[in-house]
């Protein structure tokens, strides 16, 4: 490529700043959690913030919340994507546009008679009230993930498995389901963190039980009650709930990134 | 002889299927695989739905018994002034969500599809953050940012422009650029990640080409960057629209829709209204209108950029399969 190293450097000098600007929020809210109310520099703000907003409760909720629905679904939408890219399924031609209305739905329209039927289920306040949702919200993006993973499968494999005479569960069971781990693994993450992270059904559907509250509505209730607390203590709160995702994120953003961007343009 | 049958669909994969009768290759139990998925599917989105299509021809406050009004809810959507209100406050969210990221992202593509980009995995970890976070996070860190005397307006000051500094979320008037600035932030990494993801699968050789042409910078942009990336700015106007009309998570943790009404937007009305005010009938029919809105806008977005086969760039053919 022949351009000049003045462009290069500048382009370069672009995109650290778009990057700055990116992380500067987090950033700030470390610093001003470190910083403390009176000035000097530590802890306290943390152990003020744990105490007092219970974020160990409610860390565990969110954890239990998300695993289960991202195992529970997986397992579903594996079935079903399966199903959807092998066989002739009578009105799957009908289900896939429905899923993908699925997709780009607002929660806004579900919210209300799900806040109806916990309530009828005595399930309110409960985790299972967010659990259930959750996995119905995320059955089109995971039945339309595995579906294209099971679909880009080499027919060889398949057939290699009829000759052998497998039937069409051990098919799935022995042949696709051990080299489906990566797609698997890339859905988990996708899917646990939207699950972790979302909002208005966690506000709608266990308002009440701070024992059953997910982390970022405990921040909500938290930093919203606080006009009148320590904003470094606030701010330590939200560095709480925001620790394990981050850290997490370290972890698998490469998978995570390529993932997303990919399973999306698709 | 059902399992033989099935395994030959598995077999003949998706070419073999059109040349059966499409009736006899039917594999009835292969609707046992989909049920679980949608049995999820149908309780906890299909019938919420039908139940809020339902629940807006009425008026209803949760409680007693609901009266059926016709269309009334749907016509104080469109005739209430503080509903109308708010889907003006959506229509500028969209320009701060939606347009502003894209061509944020876009600038910024275009700038590095010239270069070679040192350091890609890095950049691209730091400008996908503001996506994992939590909103509610992402609320309290603007807060703080934004307050009167946050880093922002410290940054103001320094440079001379004290007069400029405000309560930016408490302003009558820059409460709404302000909640926007927050979603232009949050989505314009996710654009440049997923532009910068399409750059890279461009064929080198046709900017090589293009420059023994004698085309500069823009020409190089609008000939080659910007037809590649076709689907990723589709995909990328698809995810910021949605994010943009859905809002109200962000909205909700940094103003609650004020100061006064100057940041409601349909999704806070939604919520006011079904659990604060107990019209859920009203809030049904602005809940439908939002999905429907937001239908519209993205199957606009697909007819507008939908892909012409004459023009495939390489990228999209090598795109097929999952890492």
């Amino acid at each position: 490529m022949k351009v000049s190293r003045t462009e290069t450097t500048l382009t370069h000098a672009l995109l650290v700043v778009a990057a700055i600007i990116a992380v500067y929020p987090l950033i700030s809210i470390v610093l001003s959690a470190l910083r403390g109310g009176d000035g000097s520099i530590g802890l306290g703000s943390f152990e003020l913030a744990w105490e007092r907003g219970g974020f160990g409760t409610a860390l565990l909720s969110s954890a239990f919340i998300s695993i289960t629905v991202v195992v529970v679904t997986v397992a579903v939408v594996s079935l079903a994507g399966f199903a959807l890219a092998t066989m002739r399924v009578p009105g799957g031609r009908l289900m896939l546009p429905i899923l993908l209305l699925g997709l780009v739905l607002p929660y806004e329209v579900t919210v209300l008679p799900l806040y109806q039927l916990m309530t009828d289920w005595g399930l309110l306040d409960t985790w299972w009230a967010l659990i259930l949702p959750q996995i119905g919200l995320s059955v089109p993006l995971g039945v339309f993930w595995m579906r294209s993973f099971f679909a880009s499968v080499p027919g060889e494999l398949l057939e290699a498995a009829r000759i052998d005479g497998a039937g069409r569960f051990e098919t799935f069971r022995l042949v696709l389901l051990p080299v489906a781990g990566p797609a698997i693994a890339t859905l988990a993450t996708i899917l646990f963190l939207f699950t972790w992270n979302e909002f208005l059904l966690a506000l709608v559907l266990v308002p009440q039980d701070p024992l059953v509250q997910t982390a970022p509505l405990a921040l909500s209730f938290f930093a919203g009650a606080g006009r009148t607390i320590d904003p470094s203590v606030t701010a330590a709160a939200a560095v709480i709930v925001a620790a394990p995702i981050v850290i997490a994120y370290v972890i698998l953003q490469r998978r995570l990134i390529s993932g997303l961007t990919e399973g999306a343009v698709k | 002889m059902a399992v033989t049958s099935a395994t030959r669909a598995v077999v003949a994969g998706p070419s073999g299927r059109r040349r059966r009768s499409p009736v006899a290759g039917y594999s009835w139990s292969s609707l046992l695989y989909v049920a679980p998925a949608l049995l999820f599917f149908a309780v906890f989105v299909i019938y919420p739905i039908c139940i809020s299509v339902q629940t807006s021809f009425y008026e209803y406050d949760g409680l007693t018994l609901a009266t059926p009004v016709g269309a009334a809810n749907y016509v104080a959507v469109f005739t209430d002034p503080s509903l109308r209100e708010a889907l003006l406050h959506s229509l500028v969210l969209l320009v701060f969500y939606a347009a502003l990221p894209v061509l944020i992202g876009l600038v910024l593509a275009g700038a590095l599809s010239r270069i070679r980009i040192y350091g890609l995995t890095f950049f691209r970890a730091a400008l996908f953050i503001p996506q994992v976070l939590s909103s509610v996070v992402v609320a309290v860190a603007w807060r703080g940012l934004l307050a009167a005397d946050g880093p922002v307006n410290d940054t103001l000051r320094a440079v001379g422009l004290g007069s400029v500094a405000t309560s930016w979320l408490g302003d009558f008037d820059t409460a709404l650029p302000a909640v926007g600035a927050i979603g232009t932030w949050v989505q314009y990494g996710l654009c440049m990640v997923l532009f910068l993801g399409g750059i890279v699968g461009i064929d080198r050789s046709l900017y090589e080409a293009a420059r023994l042409d004698g085309a500069g910078a823009v020409r190089e942009f609008r000939a080659i960057t910007l037809p590649a990336l076709r689907p990723q700015i589709s995909i990328a106007l698809i995810l910021c629209i949605t994010f943009a009309l859905r809002n109200f998570d962000i909205i909700w943790n940094t103003t609650r829709g004020g100061p006064g009404t100057s940041t409601a937007v349909p999704s806070v009305y939604i919520y006011q209204d079904a659990f604060q005010n107990r019209a859920l009938g009203q809030a049904s029919a602005l809940a439908v209108v939002l999905t429907l809105l937001i239908l519209v806008i993205v199957g606009l977005v697909q007819l507008a950029l939908r892909e012409r086969s004459e023009i495939r760039p390489r990228s999209l053919r090598r795109s097929g399969g999952l890492r």
